[in-house]
C-alpha cells in the first residue's frame, strides 16, 4: 500500500488509456481514474507521521553513469501539495464540459498530473527537473489547442518565458551537481553543500528566476494574465490552482536550503517586490472589465503574499505559505469555475455587461459569495488562516517587518474592493433583459461548488490538521537555515 | 453552568443553517418561529448566565466564567483557542444582543412579511446574532476579531439585502470596505500584542499591560491601532460616511445592526481593553477629540436631513461620538452606560421610523409626512418617549448616561463639555424636528398613501412598547450619587474597570457644579424642543418647499453633509482609480514591453548574425584568420601590460 510510485504511475497509465477513449464518455473515465488516484492518496495521509521526516521513500538508479536516480518520497512540505494536486485534478476534470473535450484533452490533464506529482515528491534534482518540464508540455498543448483569442502568440510567450527560467535552473542544477563530492543530484547532497557566499549569490538567482517566473512574482508576471485569460477554464484552473505552487514549493524545497546566504542577501529585495506586487496587482485588478483577468491579477496579489511569507523566514510565514497554497488552490479553482459557469450561461465575462444574475442563479450566488469571502480572508474561512499567518510572518520579519505587514495587509482592503466589485457587477443590481432566461446551476456543478465551499469553511474552522502536517518539516528547515547562515 | 456558554451562539447559528438551507421550502410562520425562537432561547440562556455572574458579583467575586472549546490556530508556540468569557461586561452585552435582537426579530416578522426574501432575511439576521455573540463572548482578541469581521459580513449582506438596486449594493460595498480599513488596524494591533505579550487572551494581555508605565510606546501604538479599528466599526471621523448610506438596508437592520449592537462594538472593545487605553494618555486625548468632533459634526448634518432614517443615522453617529468622548475622558462606565441606553432608545426610534415607513407605503421623506399622530398612536407615543430619552431630558434613560459623560468631560476639559453640550442641543432640536415633521401638522403625502395609513400590527407595536419602557426606566441602572443614586451599573462592572480606576485620578465634582451642569443641559434641551415646536409642529406643505439653494451657507453645508462624500471621492477614490489606471497601462506597456523587448532583442540579434552565414568558404577563412590574429594580439598586449 505504501508504494508512492503507484501514485505517479496511475496518472501515466490513465493518460495512455484516455488517448484511446474517443467518445463523450472520456470525461467520466478520466474522472473515475483520477478519483481512484485520490483514493490511493488517502492511506499515505493516514499513515504519515509529521515528525518522521521523509517517508515512503523509493529510489531506482536511472542513469548510472551520471549517478542520476529516480528518487521520490513524502515529507511535511510535499504531502499537502500532493493532496492538493490529487484533490483538485478530479474536481477540475469534473468542471469540464464533456461534450467539448475528448480523450486527448483528459490525457494531457492526467499527464500533467504526473509531472506535478513528480515535482512535489522528487528528492533528486534530476527527477525534479524532469517533472518540472513534464508539467509544462501538457499545459502548453491544453492552452494552445483549446484556448481562445490570440492563443498561439500568448502561449509561445508563456512557454519561452517559463522555459528560459527553467534553463537557468538547469544551469544551477548542473553546477551544483559538479560541486557535490561524489557527483550527485540528490536533494540531501545539494542541501548539504556549503557553498561560498558569492557562489550562493548567483545560484540564488538561477533558481529564483525560474521559480519567480512560474509563481509569478512581480515583475516577472506579464505572461500570466494573458495566458490565464486565453486558456480554457480547466487550463486556467490547472495553471493557477496547482502549477504555480510548483514555484513556491521550489522556493521552499530547493532554494532556501541550497542558497540560504543568497536568501539572506536578497531577501529584503524579494520581500519588497512581493509586497509591491500585492498592492500593484490589486490596484490593476480594480480596473479590469474581464472577470477572468480580474481574478488573474488578484492571483498575482495573493501569491505575492505567499512568496513574501516564504522569504520572511519565520515559522508563521512559511506555515502560512504552506496552508495558503492549499487555500489558494481551492479558492481560485472555485472562482474560475464560477466565472466559467457564468460565461457558459451568458456568453460573457464582461463586468460592464453582466449584473443581477443572483435573482436567476441563487445557488451559484451563494457559492460565489462564500468563495469571495474566502478570497478576501474573512475569519472562519480558509483564506483568513493563511492571510493571518502570512501577515504575522511578514510582521515578524527581521528588519522592515512592520512595513511589510502594513503594505501587505492592504490586501485586506484592496482585496475587498475588487472582489466585492466583481461580485456586485455580476450578481447584484438589475438583471439585464437578455439574461432573463439564464438558469441556475445543476447536479454536478452543485456538487463541485459544494465541495469547494465546504472546504473553504472547514479549513477555516479547523486549520490545525493541515498545519500539523507541515510544522515539523518547516521547523526543521528553518533550523537548518539559521544554522547555515549563522 | 459554563457548559451553557457555547449554546448561546450555537442557537442562532443553527437557526441560520436551518433557515438558510431550507429557505425555499419553509412556510413563513416556521421561519418566524425558528428565527425568533433561537434568539429567544439564546436570550433565556443569557439571562441564566447573567444571573450567575450577578450572583457571583453580589458576594464580591469577579463573576468570570470561561469555557474552552478547542484550539483554533496553532503554529509553534503561538496558540489561539476558541475560548469564551462571560463576565459583567459581556453578560450585559449578551442581554442587549439577544434581548433587543429578539425584539427586532419579532418586529421583522411583520415588517418583512410581504418580502419575497423573508426567509433569507431571517437567516441573515440569525447569522448576525451568531457573529455578534462571538464578538462579545470571545475571551481573546482573535475570537473577538472573528465576530468583528463576521458582523461586517452580515452588515454587508443586509445593507445590500435589496440587491437589485445598484445603489444599495454600492452602499453595502462601501460599508464593507470602510470597515476593512479599520480591520487592518485591528490586525496589526494583534501582531503587536502577540509580539509583546505573547498571547491574545484578554487576561494575559491586560494582566501584563497593567504593569506597564503610563505613556509606554508599545501601548500607544496598540491603542491607536485599536482605535483605528473602532473608527471603522463604530463610524467615527473619518470613517463614518458608510453608516448613513447603510440605511439602504431594511429598517429592522438599521435598528439592530446600525444602532443597537454592531456599531457599539468599538466601544465594547475599548472598554474591554480599558487599562491599555488608560495607560496611553495620548490615545485617550485622540479618542476624546475624535469623539466630540464626530458628535458635533454628525449632529450638525442631522439638523437639515429630510429622510427620516438619515436623521436617525446621523444621530447614531453623533451618539457614538458621545460614547467615544466618554471613553476618552475616562468615563468608561458612562460610555458603556450610554451604549446600553442608546441601544434602547435608538432601536426604539428606528423601529418607530420603520413603523412610520410601513404605514406610509415605503415613504421616507419627512416632507411628505405630517399629522401621523392620529393614525399611529402607539408609534407616536413610543417615539415621543424615545425622543425625550435621546434629547437628554430627565428622568428618561438618555439623561443619565449623557449626563455622566458630560460631567466627566467637564472635569477633564470644559471645552469638551461645551462642545458636548452643543451636540446635545442640536440632538434635541433635530429629534423634535423629526417628531413634529412626522406626527404633527397636516398630512402632506399623496391620497393613496393617506388611505393606507394604519397602525402597525402587534409584533411591531410590542417591540416598540417594550423598548419604550426600557427607555423610560433604563436610566435607573446608574443614577449618580448627586441624585442619591446607588451606581448599580458602576458597582456591577467594577472588576472590569478596577485596574484603570487604580491608576487614574478619581472622578470628583462637587454636587453644586454637577446640579448646575445637569440643569444647563436639561434647560437647553427643553429650549431646543420648544424651538423645534414653533418651527415644525404647525408646518404646512409650503414652508418645506423653500429650495436648499436659497438657504444660508451653514444650512447648505449641513444639507450636503459637509460635502464629505464628494471630498473623499475627489481626494481618495479618484486618485486611487487613476493610479490603478496608470498601473494597468504601465503593466502592459512598460513591464510587459520590457519582456517583449528582451525577446525582440534576441530575434534582432539573430537576424543580424544570420547575415554572417554567407556560405562563402573564403569569407569564413578570412574571419578565422582575423580571429587568430586577434587572439595573438590579445596575448601580446596582455604580456606587455604584465611587464
Amino acid at each position: 500500500m505504501d508504494n508512492l510510485f503507484s501514485l505517479l504511475l496511475l496518472p501515466l497509465i490513465s493518460a495512455i488509456v484516455l488517448v484511446f477513449v474517443r467518445s463523450d464518455r472520456a470525461k467520466w473515465v478520466a474522472l473515475l481514474l483520477s478519483l481512484i488516484n485520490l483514493g490511493l492518496t488517502v492511506p499515505f495521509l493516514l499513515r504519515f507521521d509529521p515528525q518522521a521526516g521523509v517517508q515512503f521513500e523509493q529510489m531506482w538508479v536511472w542513469i548510472e553513469r551520471l549517478n542520476v536516480n529516480f528518487h521520490i518520497g513524502l515529507d511535511g512540505i510535499s504531502l499537502p501539495l500532493v493532496l492538493l494536486t490529487n484533490g483538485l485534478i478530479p474536481l477540475i476534470i469534473a468542471t469540464t464540459d464533456h461534450t467539448r473535450f475528448k480523450g486527448n484533452f483528459y490525457a494531457l490533464v492526467l499527464f500533467m498530473q504526473l509531472g506535478l506529482l513528480l515535482v512535489f515528491t522528487a528528492l533528486d534534482a534530476f527527477s525534479f527537473y524532469v517533472g518540472w518540464e513534464i508539467a509544462l508540455i501538457p499545459i502548453y498543448f491544453i492552452c494552445a489547442l483549446w484556448g481562445t483569442g490570440d492563443r498561439v502568440a500568448t502561449n509561445l510567450k508563456f512557454f519561452i518565458y517559463t522555459f528560459a527560467g527553467s534553463i537557468l535552473m538547469l544551469i544551477g542544477i548542473l553546477y551544483l551537481y559538479q560541486q557535490t563530492p561524489a557527483g550527485s543530484f540528490e536533494w540531501t547532497a545539494f542541501a548539504g553543500l556549503n557553498l561560498p557566499e558569492t557562489t550562493q549569490h548567483w545560484v540564488f538567482w538561477a533558481f529564483f528566476l525560474a521559480f519567480a517566473i512560474k509563481i509569478p512574482i512581480l515583475p516577472f508576471h506579464t505572461w500570466q494574465p494573458n495566458t490565464y485569460v486565453q486558456a480554457p477554464a480547466a487550463g486556467t484552473m490547472l495553471l493557477s490552482g496547482i502549477m504555480l505552487k510548483m514555484g513556491v514549493f521550489g522556493l521552499i524545497r530547493w532554494l532556501l536550503p541550497i542558497a540560504p546566504l543568497g536568501v539572506a542577501e536578497y531577501g529584503t529585495l524579494v520581500m519588497t517586490l512581493c509586497v509591491i506586487g500585492i498592492v500593484y496587482a490589486s490596484l490593476i485588478a480594480f480596473r479590469q472589465d474581464d472577470a477572468k483577468r480580474l481574478i488573474a491579477y488578484s492571483s498575482i496579489a495573493h501569491v505575492g503574499l505567499i512568496s513574501g511569507g516564504v522569504f520572511s523566514l519565520t515559522v508563521d510565514g512559511l506555515q502560512g505559505a504552506m496552508i495558503q497554497m492549499v487555500n489558494h488552490g481551492i479558492s481560485v479553482v472555485g472562482l474560475f469555475f464560477v466565472i466559467d459557469l457564468i460565461e457558459r450561461r451568458t456568453g460573457s465575462r464582461s463586468l460592464s455587461e453582466l449584473g443581477g444574475l443572483a435573482s436567476r442563479t441563487p445557488k451559484l450566488a451563494i457559492a460565489f459569495l462564500i468563495l469571495v469571502m474566502g478570497a478576501v480572508g474573512l475569519p472562519l474561512t480558509n483564506g483568513f488562516i493563511g492571510e493571518f499567518l502570512l501577515l504575522k510572518g511578514l510582521f515578524g520579519t527581521a528588519g522592515y517587518g512592520l512595513w511589510y505587514a502594513v503594505f501587505g495587509g492592504l490586501t485586506l482592503i484592496l482585496g475587498a474592493v475588487y472582489m466585492l466589485r466583481l461580485y456586485q457587477k455580476t450578481m447584484l443590481g438589475e438583471l439585464p433583459e437578455q439574461w432573463f432566461s439564464v438558469s441556475d446551476i445543476k447536479s454536478t456543478d452543485v456538487v463541485i461548488l459544494g465541495i469547494l465551499v465546504v472546504l473553504v469553511v472547514v479549513i477555516g474552522v479547523l486549520p490545525n490538521y493541515l498545519l500539523e502536517l507541515s510544522e515539523p518539516a518547516i521547523n526543521n528547515l528553518l533550523q537548518q537555515i539559521s544554522f547555515r547562515t549563522a | 453552568m459554563n457548559e451553557l456558554i457555547w449554546i448561546v451562539p450555537l442557537l442562532p447559528l443553527l437557526g441560520f443553517v436551518f433557515i438558510g438551507t431550507l429557505r425555499n421550502y419553509l412556510p413563513q410562520w416556521l421561519v418566524s418561529l425558528v428565527g425568533c425562537g433561537t434568539v429567544l432561547a439564546a436570550f433565556v440562556a443569557s439571562v441564566a448566565l447573567f444571573s450567575e455572574v450577578y450572583g457571583a458579583r453580589m458576594v464580591g467575586g469577579t463573576g468570570e466564567i470561561t469555557q474552552e472549546l478547542f484550539t483554533w490556530i496553532s503554529v509553534s508556540d503561538f496558540q489561539v483557542s476558541f475560548r469564551f468569557l462571560v463576565d459583567p461586561l459581556s453578560a450585559i452585552m449578551l442581554l442587549i444582543v439577544t434581548g433587543i435582537g429578539f425584539l427586532i426579530h419579532l418586529y421583522s416578522t411583520s415588517y418583512m412579511h410581504k418580502d419575497a426574501g423573508f426567509a433569507k432575511f431571517f437567516s441573515y439576521l440569525n447569522l448576525f446574532i451568531f457573529f455578534m455573540l462571538l464578538l462579545v463572548l470571545g475571551s481573546n482578541y482573535l475570537v473577538m476579531f472573528i465576530g468583528w469581521e463576521g458582523v461586517g459580513l452580515c452588515s454587508y449582506l443586509l445593507i445590500g439585502f435589496w440587491y437589485k438596486n445598484t445603489n444599495y449594493a454600492k452602499a453595502a460595498k462601501k460599508a464593507f470596505v470602510m470597515n476593512r480599513i479599520g480591520d487592518l488596524g485591528f490586525l496589526i494591533a494583534l501582531f503587536f500584542m502577540i509580539a509583546h505579550f505573547g498571547t491574545l487572551e484578554f487576561a494575559g494581555v491586560l494582566g501584563q499591560a497593567k504593569l506597564m508605565v503610563s505613556g509606554d510606546a508599545t501601548l500607544l501604538i496598540i491603542t491607536l491601532l485599536l482605535f483605528v479599528a473602532a473608527t471603522g466599526k463604530s463610524a467615527q471621523i473619518p470613517l463614518f460616511t458608510w453608516l448613513p448610506d447603510a440605511m439602504a438596508g431594511p429598517t429592522p437592520v438599521s435598528a439592530l445592526i446600525h444602532a443597537a449592537t454592531m456599531v457599539t462594538a468599538g466601544i465594547y472593545m475599548i472598554a474591554r481593553s480599558n487599562i491599555m487605553f488608560t495607560l496611553s494618555p495620548i490615545t485617550m486625548q485622540v479618542i476624546a477629540i475624535i469623539g466630540v468632533a464626530t458628535a458635533v459634526v454628525a449632529a450638525f448634518i442631522a439638523l437639515t436631513q429630510n429622510d427620516i432614517k438619515k436623521v436617525l443615522a446621523y444621530s447614531t453617529v453623533s451618539q457614538l461620538g458621545y460614547m467615544f468622548l466618554g471613553l476618552g475622558v475616562g468615563a468608561f462606565t458612562g460610555a458603556f452606560f450610554h451604549v446600553l441606553t442608546h441601544a434602547f432608545f435608538k432601536a426604539l426610534l428606528f423601529l418607530g421610523a420603520g413603523s412610520v415607513i410601513h404605514a406610509m407605503s415605503d415613504e421616507q421623506d419627512m416632507r411628505n409626512m405630517g399629522g401621523l399622530r392620529k393614525a399611529l398612536p402607539i408609534t407616536f407615543a413610543t417615539m415621543l418617549i424615545g425622543t425625550i430619552a435621546i434629547a437628554g431630558i430627565p428622568p428618561f434613560a438618555g439623561f443619565f448616561s449623557k449626563d455622566e459623560i458630560l460631567a466627566y468631560a467637564f472635569v477633564e476639559n470644559p471645552v469638551f463639555w461645551v462642545l458636548g453640550l452643543g451636540a446635545a442641543l442640536m440632538t434635541a432640536f433635530y429629534m423634535f424636528r423629526l417628531l413634529f415633521m412626522t406626527f404633527s401638522g397636516t398630512f402632506r403625502g399623496t391620497d393613496t398613501q393617506k388611505s393606507h395609513l394604519h397602525e402597525s400590527p402587534w409584533p411591531m407595536t410590542t417591540a416598540l412598547i417594550v423598548l419604550a419602557l426600557l427607555s423610560v426606566v433604563g436610566g435607573a441602572l446608574n443614577v449618580p450619587e448627586a441624585l442619591h443614586g446607588h451606581h448599580w451599573l458602576a458597582n456591577f462592572l467594577h472588576p472590569i474597570f478596577a485596574d484603570s480606576a487604580a491608576v487614574s485620578v478619581p472622578f470628583s465634582l462637587d454636587h453644586t457644579t454637577e446640579y448646575l451642569l445637569m440643569a444647563a443641559s436639561t434647560i437647553a434641551a427643553l429650549a431646543m424642543a420648544a424651538v423645534a415646536y414653533t418651527r415644525y409642529a404647525k408646518s404646512s406643505a409650503e414652508r418645506s418647499e423653500k429650495s436648499v439653494n436659497d438657504r444660508g451657507i451653514l444650512y447648505r453645508l449641513s444639507y450636503h453633509k459637509l460635502y464629505l462624500d464628494e471630498a473623499y471621492e475627489l481626494l481618495i477614490t479618484k486618485p486611487l482609480s487613476s493610479l490603478a489606471g496608470a498601473f494597468k497601462q504601465a503593466d502592459v506597456k512598460l513591464v510587459d514591453g520590457l519582456v517583449n523587448g528582451v525577446g525582440r532583442m534576441f530575434v534582432t540579434a539573430g537576424n543580424g548574425i544570420r547575415h554572417l552565414q554567407t556560405g562563402h568558404v573564403s569569407f569564413y577563412i578570412f574571419m578565422m584568420v582575423l580571429g587568430v590574429a586577434g587572439i595573438m594580439l590579445y596575448g601580446l598586449i596582455a604580456q606587455l601590460i604584465e611587464r
